[in-house]
C-alpha cells in the first residue's frame, strides 16, 4: 500500500547477520501509519527476527489483506517479494504461493477485521490445512482504515470514539486457532519486543502455520478509557504465559533475546540468558524440538504450564480471559506437526522448479492410456 | 429415415439402482463394432430414488448430437412412464417390464409394445434384493443386445474386462446377459427393424468424457497446483487430475508427489490458492461452475489488474443460482468475458467437445503465462459428464510449455532497474519476476492503483496508463486464441453462428437443411476476444443465425457489444431447457422462418 522509500544510509559500522546484512537491508518503505500505531512495532520485530534468523530476503513473501495491518507489508523486507491481496484472502493467496515454492519463507500480516470477519473461514482452513507460513495477526479490535468501526475481536463493552458500546461477543483468535488444530500458538504484546522478537523466530521456524496474535492498539481509534485493546489496558492485564528464546540449531545465530531483543552481535548462540536473569533451571524450562532442526526454548513464569498439552493450553487462556487477562508468550506447540507439504507428500523440489520432462508422461504413455476410452 | 445404424433409444430408470454401468456397458458394445455412437446421462441432482435417463444415439455417419426423435423407450421406472410413453416416436417402440401387466400409462395405439419380465426373471435366477435390482440392469442390456443386434461376443469381452477381478461378479453378469438375451428371443421378433450392423467406423476413435480429456491436458500442460470446491458438473475434472497425478507424478522409490491438490473451503479459497501458486511460478488451475465463478469474481479482478497467470475451468451448468445443477446450458458467456468489478475482460475459450477440451486445456496454460492473466476454459455439463466419440487423443514430445516473459536472476543482472509493468514490447505484456529467484526482480503485487513500477499510485495518468496497457493487451489476445472453425458451402446465404457444445447439432442442421435445399455456412467461435473474422463472417451472410444454450443470446449480445455487429443482423436461436441441442431446433428455426424477418 501507500509507502514513502526509505533513504538508505547504511552505517560502515552496523552489525551484519550470517549473511552479512545489515538491519537496514530487512527494512522496508517509511510507513504511513498513523505516528505511535502498533503495528510499526510490529513491523520493527520482524524486522528485527527475520534479520537475526539470517532469513534470505529474495525467498521471503510477504502476504497480506486489506486493512492498516496489510499495509505494513510494505515497511519491511525491501527486497522481498509481497503480494497485498483481497480483503480476508490472504490465507488462500499464500496457500497456493506455499504449495507452488515450498523453498519461500511465507510471512503473511493480517488483522483483526481481516481476518476474524471478512476472513475467518479462510483463516481457519489455513490453519487446518498447517499451511507452511508464520500468520501474523496484528489485533487491535477496530477497523482503522474505514476509520473506527468495531471489529470481530472487540470485547463486550468496548466503546468506540463516539461512545458506541460493543455488545457482541469477541473471538479470541488464540483460542479458536487452538480449536481448529492449530499446531503453533503465540500471543504477544506490539510493544513487547523483548517478547515478541523470540516468538515470531520461533513461529517463522515452525513447520506448518504458526500463528501469532499480537494485541496492536490503534492509537487514532481505539486506544482510550474504555478500549480493552489500549496500550493502558493491554499492560495492565497482560500475563505472560510462556517465554520463548529461540536458538536454530544449524547455524546458530546470537540473540539476547529476553532482555530486549537486539543482538550482542558476536555472531555466537548463548545457551542461557544474556538479560543477567540466573537460568531457572529444569522446572521452569522445555526445550522443544521443531522440525526443522530448531528448538524453542520455553519458560513458563507458571512450572506447571505445558505448551504441548492443546487441552491444558486452551484452558490457560481462556482462565486468564474470564478473570479479563491476556495470555501472552508461546502458548502452544504441537512437536509432531505435520505441515501441508508433510500431508500433500510434495517433492521436496519446489514445484516451480521441477521441469516439464517431471510433470509430462509424454506420447507413448498417452497412448497406451487411450485404450482405457476404447 | 431410423434404420440400420441409425437410431436412438433411452432408457428410463430410477437413479441410484445401478443402471449407469449397464449403460456404459451397451454404448462401449455399440462403440467396439465399429459403430459410431454417442451417450446421453441425463441424471437428476439427488443421489438416489429421483428418476434417471440414458440416451443412446447411432449414426453411421457420425451426427452425434442428441437425437431429436426417441425410436424406443426402455421405461422401467412406473414414475416416468408417462413421459416416457410420450416421447417415443410414432410407430416407434416401448419395452417394459412385463412381470406385471400392462400400466394404463404406459399404453399408446401408434407404438410396437414389447414386454419382457425383467423382475420375474431376476428373482426366480437371483437372491437377495441388492443383487436383483443390480442385476436387473443386465438383464435389459441382455434384451437390447438381441433386439438390436449387439454382439454377444463382444458384450462377453467388456464383462471380461470389467469383473476380470472378481469372479463371482463376472459369473452373475454373463448369466445376467444370456438370461436377458435368451428371453428377448424368445418372446419377442428379433431383431427390430432398426438394428446393429458391424462397421469400421471407431479404430481411431475414443470414447470419453470432457472432464477427464480436461484433467489431461492439465497434466500434460505441467499444471502442477490444482485447487477446487466440489461442485456438479467439475467435480471430475479434479478426481481425474488426481488419479492421473497419482498415476504418472509419484516417484516410484520415494512417494513423493509433483504435484498439489488442495480441496479448499470455498471456490473463493481455489480462487486464491490458484492466483497465489501462479504468481508463485506454478501453473495452476480450478475447476468449477456457474455459482463458483460468481464466487470467484473479485479474485478475478485481481488477477487480471496485478497481470497473474490463472487457468479457470468453467464446466457450466443452468443457471441462476442453484439453478438446475445436473442439465446443461451456456449461461456463463457474459459472466466469464467481464468477471469482476471495474473495468475488466478475460480471454474464454469454448471447447467444443472432450477431444478440444484435452487441447485447450494445454493452450489455457500457455495463454495464461503469455498474457499473464485469467484464462477460462469454458466447456458445459454435457461436454464435461458425457461419453463422446472423439479421435484418439495424441501428444507431441516436442511440445515445450510457453511460459511467456519471466526473468532469471541473470536477465535481471544485465537491467539497470526491473519495472514489473513496463510494457517494453507493445504487446501489452509486460516481463515479470517470480519471488525465490533473487536479484533485483522483488516487486509488490496489490489490488490496489500501482504504476509500471509496480508501485501505490493513486495518480490518474499512471492509472490510466496501466488499465490502457491492459486493454492492449486484450487486444493482443485475439492474436492468439484459437480462430472460428468456419465451414461453409458454395452458394450459401445463410450463416450460422455457434459456440462450444453447439457444434455437433449446427453441423447436423447444415446437412438437414441441405436435403431441404437450405444450403448454409457454420462458423463456430472457438475463443474471446474475437478476432475481426468473426466479424467478416456475420457481414458477409444476408442473414445470420447464433445459436447458443442460454435465455438471453448471450453469445450475440457479446458480439455486438465488442464488434459493433447491429443487433438485427444477428437471429437468435436459443435452446435454455438443460439438454443438449438437438439439429431439429436449429432446422424447424432456420427452415420455418421467413426469409430475412428476424425471429
Amino acid at each position: 500500500m501507500t509507502s514513502i522509500a526509505k533513504p538508505v544510509v547504511a552505517h560502515p559500522r552496523l552489525k551484519t547477520n550470517a549473511l552479512g546484512l545489515t538491519l537496514r537491508d530487512y527494512e522496508g518503505g517509511m510507513s504511513t501509519l498513523c505516528a505511535g500505531c502498533g503495528h510499526d512495532s510490529v513491523t520493527a520485530a520482524i524486522v528485527q527476527a527475520t534479520w537475526e534468523l539470517g532469513i534470505e530476503p529474495h525467498r521471503a513473501a510477504k502476504m497480506s489483506g486489506i486493512g492498516c495491518s496489510s499495509k505494513t507489508t510494505a515497511y519491511f523486507l525491501k527486497q522481498s517479494h509481497g503480494f497485498n491481496s483481497v480483503h480476508g484472502r490472504m490465507p488462500s493467496v499464500s496457500s497456493g504461493a506455499a504449495a507452488a515454492n515450498r523453498g519461500l519463507s511465507v510471512i503473511g500480516i493480517s488483522g483483526d477485521g481481516d481476518s476474524l470477519s471478512i476472513g475467518l473461514g479462510q483463516l481457519s482452513h489455513a490453519i487446518r490445512r498447517n499451511v507452511n507460513m508464520i500468520y501474523i495477526l496484528e489485533n487491535n479490535g477496530v477497523y482503522g482504515l474505514t476509520k473506527g468501526q468495531f471489529s470481530a475481536s472487540a470485547d463486550i463493552g468496548s466503546k468506540l470514539k463516539k461512545g458506541e458500546v460493543n455488545e457482541q461477543p469477541p473471538i479470541d483468535p488464540v483460542l479458536l486457532a487452538l480449536s481448529v488444530g492449530a499446531t503453533f500458538v503465540g500471543r504477544s504484546f506490539s510493544g513487547d519486543k523483548r517478547q515478541l522478537v523470540p516468538i515470531i523466530k520461533a513461529a517463522i521456524s515452525h513447520r506448518g502455520l504458526a500463528l501469532v496474535d499480537v494485541i496492536s492498539p490503534c492509537v487514532t481509534f481505539n486506544n482510550h478509557e474504555g478500549s480493552t485493546k489500549s496500550y493502558k489496558y493491554t499492560r495492565d492485564h497482560d500475563v505472560e504465559a510462556v517465554e520463548a528464546d529461540y536458538i536454530p540449531v544449524c547455524e546458530p545465530i546470537e540473540i539476547t533475546g529476553l532482555s530486549n531483543g537486539s543482538s550482542n552481535g558476536n555472531g555466537h548462540a548463548t545457551n542461557g540468558h544474556a538479560d543477567g536473569r540466573p537460568a531457572n533451571g529444569d522446572g521452569d524450562l522445555r526445550v522443544v524440538q521443531l522440525h526443522d532442526g530448531g528448538t524453542v526454548r520455553l519458560r513458563s513464569t507458571d512450572p506447571s504450564y505445558d505448551p504441548t498439552d492443546r487441552a491444558n493450553a486452551y484452558q490457560h487462556i481462556s482462565g486468564c480471559q474470564s478473570r479479563g487477562e491476556i495470555a501472552t508468550g508461546l502458548l502452544f506447540v504441537d512437536e509432531s506437526s505435520r505441515s501441508m507439504h508433510d500431508v500433500l507428500k510434495t517433492t521436496s523440489t519446489p514445484l516451480v522448479d521441477l521441469g516439464h520432462e517431471d510433470l509430462c508422461p509424454g506420447s507413448a504413455a498417452l497412448e497406451k492410456l487411450m485404450s482405457r476410452f476404447c | 429415415m431410423n434404420g440400420v445404424n441409425d437410431f436412438a433409444f433411452k432408457i428410463g430408470t430410477v437413479n441410484g439402482t445401478g443402471s449407469a454401468s449397464a449403460n456404459g456397458l451397451l454404448m462401449r458394445s455399440i462403440f467396439r463394432m465399429g459403430i459410431p455412437v454417442t451417450g446421453k446421462n441425463l441424471f437428476p441432482s439427488n443421489i438416489q430414488g429421483l428418476p434417471t435417463w440414458y440416451e443412446i444415439r447411432v449414426n453411421a455417419d457420425g451426427h452425434l448430437a442428441r437425437a431429436a426423435e426417441i425410436d424406443m423407450a426402455v421405461a422401467l421406472n412406473p414414475a416416468t412412464y408417462a413421459k416416457d410413453v410420450a416421447e417415443i416416436r410414432p410407430d416407434g417402440y416401448l419395452l417394459y417390464d412385463s412381470s406385471w401387466p400392462l400400466p394404463q400409462a404406459l399404453n399408446r395405439e401408434d407404438i410396437t409394445i414389447l414386454g419382457v419380465p425383467f423382475g420375474r426373471l431376476c428373482v426366480e435366477a437371483f437372491t437377495g434384493d441388492r443383487e436383483r435390482t443390480l442385476l436387473r440392469n443386465i438383464v435389459y442390456t441382455g434384451a437390447l443386445a438381441a433386439l438390436i443386434g449387439i454382439d454377444m461376443e463382444v458384450i462377453d469381452s467388456l464383462l471380461n474386462e470389467t469383473f476380470g477381478k472378481k469372479p463371482k461378479l463376472l459369473d452373475a453378469n454373463h448369466k445376467a446377459i444370456r438370461i436377458g438375451y435368451d428371453a428377448a428371443v424368445e418372446l419377442l421378433d428379433c431383431p427390430l427393424p432398426f438394428r446393429l450392423e458391424p462397421m469400421d467406423a471407431t479404430s481411431d476413435s475414443i470414447l470419453i468424457d470432457g472432464n477427464t480429456a480436461a484433467a489431461l491436458g492439465a497434466l500434460y500442460a505441467g499444471a502442477t497446483v490444482g485447487a477446487w470446491y466440489p461442485i456438479t458438473p467439475s467435480t471430475s475434472l479434479m478426481e481425474a487430475f488426481t488419479a492421473f497425478c497419482h498415476k504418472y507424478r509419484v516417484d516410484e522409490e520415494t512417494g513423493e508427489r509433483k504435484f498439489a491438490i488442495l480441496q479448499a473451503e470455498d471456490e473463493l479459497a481455489a480462487a486464491g490458492i490458484t492466483i497465489g501458486a501462479g504468481w508463485a511460478g506454478a501453473r495452476a488451475f480450478t475447476n468449477t461452475s456457474g455459482p463458483g465463478i460468481s464466487l470467484m469474481q473479485e479474485f478475478l479482478g485481481l488477477a487480471y489488474y496485478a497481470d497473474i497467470p490463472s487457468v479457470f475451468f468453467n464446466i457450466q451448468r443452468c443457471g441462476p443460482s442453484t439453478g438446475m445443477p445436473t442439465r446443461t446450458q451456456q449461461p456463463d458467456i457474459l459472466s466469464m468475458a467481464y468477471a469482476s468489478h471495474g473495468d475488466t475482460k478475460h480471454p474464454i475459450l469454448f471447447p467444443a467437445d472432450p477431444g478440444e477440451a484435452f487441447e485447450m486445456a494445454v493452450q489455457a496454460f500457455d495463454l495464461a503465462d503469455q498474457l499473464q492473466t485469467p484464462i477460462f476454459v469454458a466447456s458445459d455439463l454435457d461436454i464435461g459428464m458425457n461419453d463422446w466419440m472423439v479421435k484418439r487423443l495424441t501428444w507431441d514430445d516436442s511440445y515445450t510449455p510457453n511460459r511467456g516473459k519471466v526473468l532469471t536472476a541473470e536477465d535481471l543482472e544485465k537491467i539497470e532497474r526491473f519495472s514489473r509493468y513496463r510494457d517494453v514490447d507493445g504487446d501489452g505484456v509486460a516481463a515479470r519476476t517470480l519471488p525465490g529467484v533473487g536479484g533485483k526482480g522483488a516487486y509488490f503485487v496489490r489490488g490496489s492503483g500501482h504504476d509500471q513500477h509496480a508501485d501505490y499510485t493513486e495518480d490518474s495518468a499512471a492509472y490510466c496508463e496501466l488499465v490502457d496497457r491492459l486493454r492492449r493487451k486484450f487486444s493482443h489476445a485475439a492474436t492468439l486464441v484459437p480462430e472460428p472453425l468456419v465451414l461453409t458451402q458454395e452458394g450459401a446465404e445463410i450463416g450460422l453462428v455457434t459456440i462450444g457444445g453447439c457444434d455437433l447439432a449446427v453441423r447436423e442442421a447444415q446437412a438437414l437443411l441441405r436435403e431441404q435445399g437450405i444450403l448454409v455456412d457454420v462458423m463456430r467461435i472457438k475463443a474471446f476476444p474475437f478476432q475481426e473474422e468473426v466479424k467478416e463472417f456475420i457481414e458477409s451472410h444476408e442473414t445470420s443465425y447464433v445459436i447458443e444454450q442460454n435465455r438471453d443470446g448471450q453469445l450475440r449480445s457479446l458480439l455486438m457489444i465488442e464488434l459493433g455487429i447491429p443487433k438485427d443482423s444477428m437471429i437468435p436461436i436459443l435452446d435454455y431447457g438443460g439438454m443438449p441441442l438437438t439439429a431439429r431446433v436449429v432446422v424447424e428455426a432456420v427452415a420455418g422462418a421467413p426469409a430475412g424477418v428476424p425471429a
